[in-house]
């Protein structure tokens, strides 16, 4: 007998998780359909805060306003403004109104003698012209506040749900070809089936955190370019935590996907297995979508675990959570993460290896039908 | 070596696997023989931990086999398995490392093995683009990259052409000249004939013979001869406790007993010139005949 080399030991249970989510990681940044998906998402966040701010005239060198005659020695004629005249206050409004201006200047019987006429907002260089502030009255205010308030809550639940659905669903498909070409025979002749799970949910994870950065990175560009500073200020702490809560509220979806996916043997059943998991990824987003003016359902939201990530951002961005809700909120998104993740790994464990027909939840949690 | 002791398993209330008990000596390459559903693929899972028996245990070297113990196991399971789009290298470097080995150590195992499997010109090719037979060899390479303590493999010969049939064989008796334990099944039987040390045949969830295949030979199967005369053979169909197989002119075939068998040969020779007079080994195939028909189904005994 010819001497056979010495054996190596096998890895620990952190090193093959490691390794694991290494494949994860470089297998889907090499895929195609991953950079192209990534690099359209990423296109299509920088075209939308440009195209809004195109629309919304931010661009345009001069902003029009008109001015009433008796008025007219108040407004300064500094660049980015071009003044127009208008014989009175009710002119003065209908231009506003059919949107040939952007703000009138028009007599008040306040101390200044002027205030400022818009629709949804007063543009910030007729304020900072003006020596004085003066009183703004908005024509549509709610309308407004609404605007951005939709098109910011929107925008946490589609990232949200976009990215989970988008990364949940490699996992799952990921778990289920793994199962369907018997290759976890061979992975798990080699490491344990914790260290499989908690490979792909750190892989996967890290993956759509990162794409998540890159997404805010984006946003957060775009908005200083296009001159939207007072924006950012408004989100810039929301959007921090909105980053916090999804690497943890993704986690937990992670979990929950290869848990569902690992119940059948095959790529075609996954769909059913799925629809679970996809209701709860998917709920956040309707809710805020639907309730965003809802105080009570926004606060609930933000305190359940798997709506959170979106909730809790959206209440902070509205101004409406004290210092303390999210860190409360994210405790409680941790403490139901263990929880979760330690049923899922059982699921996983128990019905990895089971071919055939689709494992039933209850029969694998019972430990009955354990193999 | 590795041992299975009354191994029993049973799918709901269908009992598959029956006090299977056989032995793998160590430098021995074990056929594993058996028609499709006898309990092969089952019973290799078991060994290697995928599955766990409802009875029974699995020792190497006479203790018990635990988790860490069957990373050093290599196994080819039934289906096929490896990730598509992964190339081929990357792919046996990640199982490897996967099993402990460094970066460069992984890598150097799976080139070697690649090379040795002559899969060098498709190394870089993802395994999906590879060809049956490819695939096969690649999956025989996963099974050996880690160099395991010991081997099972299931079917691993099936869509391999003989020039590949070779290189596995060789590349197999290379680890049982090294002591591993090399265990695999196959349906064809020709292929087990050939290369295979020792025989485990299964039927209906039961081991039906084990042994060596020389052992079997002896054991199992008729005592046949061939004889070849200058005359007419057909007065051999009249000799009392001789059944004749094939009868053409002046050769036959026939079985009987070690001394009626003398005993034709002298009245043959009483007749006329012999050619030949040849007892006739019985082949794998007719052993495995011979030992599983007419077994009742042990599905139904189960019933």
């Amino acid at each position: 007998m010819t001497p056979r080399p010495p054996a190596v030991a096998p890895p620990s249970l952190g090193r093959a998780a490691l390794l694991v989510a290494e494949r994860e990681i470089t297998s889907q940044v090499r895929s195609k359909s991953f950079l192209i998906s990534t690099a359209v998402l990423l296109v299509g966040v920088l075209a939308a805060i440009v195209v809004s701010s195109l629309m919304s005239g931010r661009e345009s060198a001069d902003v029009p306003v008109a001015v009433v005659r008796s008025v007219a020695g108040e407004v300064p004629t500094t660049d980015g403004l071009a003044l127009s005249d208008v014989p009175d206050r009710d002119a003065a409004e209908q231009a506003v109104r059919d949107g040939d201006v952007d703000a009138a200047v028009v007599p008040a019987d306040g101390p200044l003698g002027v205030e400022v006429l818009a629709m949804d907002r007063a543009p910030q260089v007729l304020l900072d012209a003006l020596t004085e502030r003066p009183e703004v009255e908005l024509l549509e205010p709610a309308a407004a506040e609404g605007g951005i308030r939709y098109a910011v809550t929107f925008g946490f639940g589609l990232v949200f749900m976009m990215s989970a659905i988008g990364f949940g669903s490699t996992i799952a498909q990921n778990t289920v070809t793994e199962k369907q070409t018997r290759i976890v025979e061979i992975l798990l002749s080699a490491v344990p089936a914790r260290a499989l799970l908690a490979g792909k949910i750190l892989g996967n994870s890290a993956l759509a955190l990162g794409q998540t950065a890159a997404i805010a990175a984006v946003s957060v560009l775009a908005l200083v370019v296009t001159g939207q500073d007072d924006l950012l200020t408004m989100i810039g702490t929301p959007v921090v935590w909105f980053v916090v809560f999804f690497a943890l509220g993704f986690v937990l979806l992670a979990s929950v996907f290869a848990a569902s996916a690992s119940l059948v043997s095959r790529i075609e059943d996954t769909g059913v297995v799925l629809q679970p998991a996809m209701w709860l990824t998917m709920l956040p987003y309707f809710l805020v979508v639907f309730f965003n003016d809802n105080a009570t359902v926004l606060t609930v939201m933000s305190y359940v675990p798997f709506s959170a990530p979106v909730g809790m951002p959206v209440r902070l961005f509205l101004g409406e959570a004290a210092w303390w809700e999210p860190l409360l909120s994210l405790a409680v998104l941790a403490g139901s993460s263990v929880v979760v993740i330690a049923v899922a790994a059982r699921i996983y464990e128990r019905s990895v290896l089971r071919m055939g027909a689709r494992v039933r939840v209850r029969e694998v949690l019972s430990g009955a039908g354990a193999d | 070596m590795l041992e299975l002791h009354g191994i029993s398993r049973s799918f709901g209330d269908r009992l598959v696997l029956d006090d299977v008990s056989f032995t793998v000596g160590r430098g021995r390459l074990t056929g594993f023989v058996g028609g499709n559903g006898a309990g092969k693929t089952t019973t290799m899972r078991i060994i290697l931990g995928v599955l766990a028996p409802h009875g029974g245990t699995v020792t190497v070297d006479g203790a018990p086999v635990v988790g860490a113990q069957r990373a050093r196991f290599g196994y080819m399971p039934e289906e096929r398995g490896l990730y598509p789009k992964m190339q081929l290298v990357e792919h046996l470097t990640y199982l490897a490392r996967l099993h402990g080995f460094d970066r460069q150590g992984a890598t150097e195992r799976a080139e070697a093995l690649v090379e040795r499997l002559g899969l060098t010109p498709r190394a870089k090719d993802p395994v999906e683009s590879l060809s049956l037979g490819n695939q096969q060899r690649a999956q025989v390479a996963a099974a050996l990259v880690h160099d395991p303590d010991v081997l099972v493999l299931d079917e691993p010969f099936s869509g391999l052409d003989p020039m590949a049939v070779e290189v596995v064989q060789g590349v197999l008796a290379e680890r049982a000249a090294q002591g591993v334990p090399v265990l695999f099944s196959s349906h064809q039987l020709d292929v087990v004939e050939r290369l295979c040390d020792d025989l485990v045949i299964i039927a209906g969830g039961q081991v039906r013979a084990a042994g060596t295949r020389e052992e079997l030979r002896s054991r199992h199967g008729s005592a046949r001869h061939e004889i070849v005369a200058e005359g007419d053979m057909g007065w051999l169909r009249d000799v009392p406790r001789v059944r004749v197989d094939e009868l053409a002119g002046g050769s036959a075939v026939f079985e009987a007993p070690a001394d009626v068998a003398q005993h034709v040969l002298t009245a043959a020779l009483a007749r006329g010139p012999v050619r030949a007079f040849t007892p006739l080994r019985p082949s794998l195939a007719e052993i495995f005949r011979d030992v599983v028909a007419d077994e009742p189904d042990l599905q139904e005994v189960a019933r």
